[in-house]
């Protein structure tokens, strides 16, 4: 007795999938639209979508449904509506060609917004030319994954590329972002996982995130974006393998943190940007077996930075290592490689005998004459650099790495 | 004119000097390359030295020459040939042998070592500085007529545009620091043939720094190709100018 209403409970709770029903969706038969087939269709259906051209005016999806695009049909709005709008759990979306929401100062249009669902896949979706690409609100347990996003390029009318508000774990995987406003931006999103995402070349940041505690990035590429990466405001983040490179101009960084506290930054690159990482406000902070190569300013750390710790990073071919623009208090430097170090290391242990500096004079003038820069690499430039390093005076005493590597840390 | 060149490029092929200062610049540069597997790094050092050792060289050895050969020019002159192609025939001959030394002892080692668009421009601004102090060597050694005192000015050129130019910018530049000075700062590099070399490898090797100034006209010296076209007419600026003057003053000058 027992035993059979177990298994007429389990008849109840499993989503037998004999029982769902397969809608296929072309152009010129009688389901021609998503809206009509969603209308048909009951909990549990798959909807197959053939190639075509769709006129999608804000299709809602409000039931658990698996939609996929065969042949990549196109869903297009017209710039009159946003293009798809979830607002069930449980739903996957695969393989459309998104383009063309509504653009607007009112309302942030988007070409798939998901709304307090749970459990919904987005998944080789191409997004272009949309206001915002993927808008996420309220949502959890949600993943987008190797979608390919395209904003419009246009300085006034540009939205986020991925944008996140108020979530909780969600996984973004294998996304591109370009031309848009932000690449990928978060605000209140707890606990989530970003990887393998590429984002460059938005008008403002590739990755933009305040008060989204809990995150990890990993392996995503950041590059040549407007105003390169700026976080904020955000505790117990891990920045883990990603690469920053080329973000290039005045007050554009590499990687911004600002109040950022109890952060790993771990195993980065930062290549060509003008500032690897600029720090202010932000506290217990361990930066480790990062590479800085070829930047303007490898690190540059305000003195409203506390108990910061960088350990066997790689810093080579910096114009300049690490500037500041008052006093550093508990910012430790330890067993990093510095290509402008010229210690010796007589008991050959790897390790160089005399502290390495890499405050240098040269920088603090740049600091306060930004115009002598025209004097970067000259003689008497290297003079005095020199001098100061010989006999430290003006530069500050604190600021040392006591175990430079002679040799750079091999990864 | 291109007789005697030959001539004289034979001459100081011949001459331990020439071949001294190749084969230093050659160990200096392969000992940059050998030690180091850092290519950028290799090259900032061959920047360093370069920016030190070329003007130095070429314009204490152009000045030796001219004066060590005053007898010749003497027979020169006596010959049925203007005193333009006299001039321009040593022009050529002393700075086609210096160069020589120059793409020997650096060129060939960075275009083996270190073949990239900062090794070019370090082999370009090389010989434009070479060009423009030998061509600065003539003017002193047309100025004067006493050896002693041509060689003395050739180095006091060599110290103001290699230490003391720099050094009175950097002063001016931190008494004047309230004022907007972008301007005046790239007419005040184009003053000096170093700083022109100089900037011009800047471009290659802190192009990630120099992006990271607000001012609007450094933003287009630097980011655009103006400063590279701008460095490089400067160069060539210096290189004919004071040949001008040296021309000049060489054809009226009392032997």
């Amino acid at each position: 007795m027992r035993s059979l209403i177990v298994k007429i409970g389990l008849l109840f709770i499993m989503p037998l999938p004999a029982w769902a029903n397969t809608i296929i969706v072309a152009p010129g038969t009688n389901v021609a639209t998503i809206k009509l087939a969603v209308t048909i269709a009951r909990n549990g259906d798959t909807i197959r979508v053939k190639k075509g051209t769709y006129i999608s005016l804000n299709t809602l999806i409000d039931k658990e449904l698996t939609i996929l695009g065969e042949g990549r049909p196109v869903l297009d709005a017209r710039f009159q509506e946003e293009v798809l709008t979830i607002t069930s759990g449980h739903v996957k979306l695969d393989g459309f060609v998104i383009k063309n929401s509504k653009t607007g100062s009112m309302r942030d249009f988007a070409g798939i917004r998901l709304s307090n669902v749970e459990f919904v896949t987005i998944s080789n979706n191409t997004l272009i030319n949309n206001f915002f690409g993927i808008y996420l609100s309220n949502c959890k347990h949600i993943r987008v994954v190797n979608n390919h996003v395209t904003g419009s390029n246009n300085i006034e009318n540009s939205g986020n590329g991925i944008h996140l508000w108020k979530c909780k774990e969600i996984l973004l995987n294998g996304n591109y972002v370009t031309r848009h406003r932000d690449g990928i931006y978060f605000e209140f999103a707890k606990k989530c996982l970003i990887e393998n995402n590429f984002s460059e070349k938005n008008i403002r940041y590739g990755l933009h995130f305040m008060f989204s505690d809990d995150d990890t990035y990993r392996h995503n590429t950041f590059k040549n974006n407007g105003s390169g990466v700026s976080v904020m405001y955000t505790r117990r983040i891990a920045m883990l393998d990603n690469t920053f490179i080329e973000n290039w101009g005045s007050s554009i960084y590499g990687v911004l943190l600002k109040e950022i506290t109890d952060a790993r930054i771990e195993g980065n690159h930062f290549i060509r940007n003008t500032t690897g990482i600029y720090m202010e406000n932000s506290d217990r902070i361990t930066v480790t077996h990062n590479d800085f190569i070829s930047n303007g300013w490898a690190m540059r750390v305000l003195a409203s930075c506390n108990k910061d710790h960088f350990t066997q990073n790689n810093y080579k071919g910096n114009s300049f290592d690490v500037t500041t623009n008052g006093t550093l208090k508990e910012i430790y430097f330890n067993d990093n490689y510095w290509d402008k170090y010229e210690g010796y290391d007589l008991n050959r242990d790897g390790t160089g005998d005399i502290p390495y500096r890499p405050i240098s004079l040269y920088a603090q003038i740049i600091e306060q004459n930004p115009q002598s820069v025209m004097l970067m690499r000259s003689f008497i430039v290297n003079l005095i650099d020199k001098v100061e390093r010989a006999i430290p005076s003006i530069t500050p005493e604190s600021v040392k790495d006591n175990k430079p590597k002679m040799k750079p840390w091999k990864r | 004119m291109l007789k005697i060149a030959k001539y004289i490029i034979l001459d100081i092929v011949r001459s331990k000097v020439l071949l001294a200062y190749t084969l230093l610049l050659l160990a200096i540069s392969l000992t940059i390359f050998m030690s180091d597997a850092d290519v950028t790094k290799g090259l900032v050092s061959i920047t360093t030295v370069i920016l030190i050792i070329v003007p130095l060289v070429s314009i204490v050895y152009a000045t030796t020459y001219y004066f060590n050969a005053a007898e010749f020019t003497e027979m020169l002159v006596s010959q049925p040939i203007s005193r333009r192609a006299i001039l321009l025939g040593k022009f050529i001959g002393i700075s086609s042998s210096i160069l020589l030394a120059f793409i020997i002892g650096v060129c060939i080692p960075v275009a083996l070592f270190a073949f990239s668009l900062t090794g070019i421009t370090l082999m370009v601004s090389g010989c434009l500085l070479t060009l423009s102090f030998i061509s600065l060597a003539f003017l002193t050694s047309t100025i004067t007529r006493d050896k002693a005192k041509g060689i003395g000015l050739a180095l006091m050129l060599w110290f103001y545009f290699s230490i003391i130019f720099d050094g009175l910018v950097l002063l001016f530049l931190t008494l004047f620091a309230d004022y907007p000075l972008e301007k005046v700062m790239i007419v005040l590099t184009a003053l000096n043939p170093i700083d022109l070399a100089r900037i011009l490898i800047l471009l290659q090797l802190d192009i990630s720094a120099l992006m990271g100034y607000t001012g609007a006209l450094y933003q287009q010296f630097f980011g655009s190709g103006i400063g590279i076209v701008f460095s490089l007419l400067m160069q060539l600026v210096w290189t004919l100018v004071p040949l001008l003057f040296a021309l000049k003053i060489f054809k009226k000058k009392d032997l």
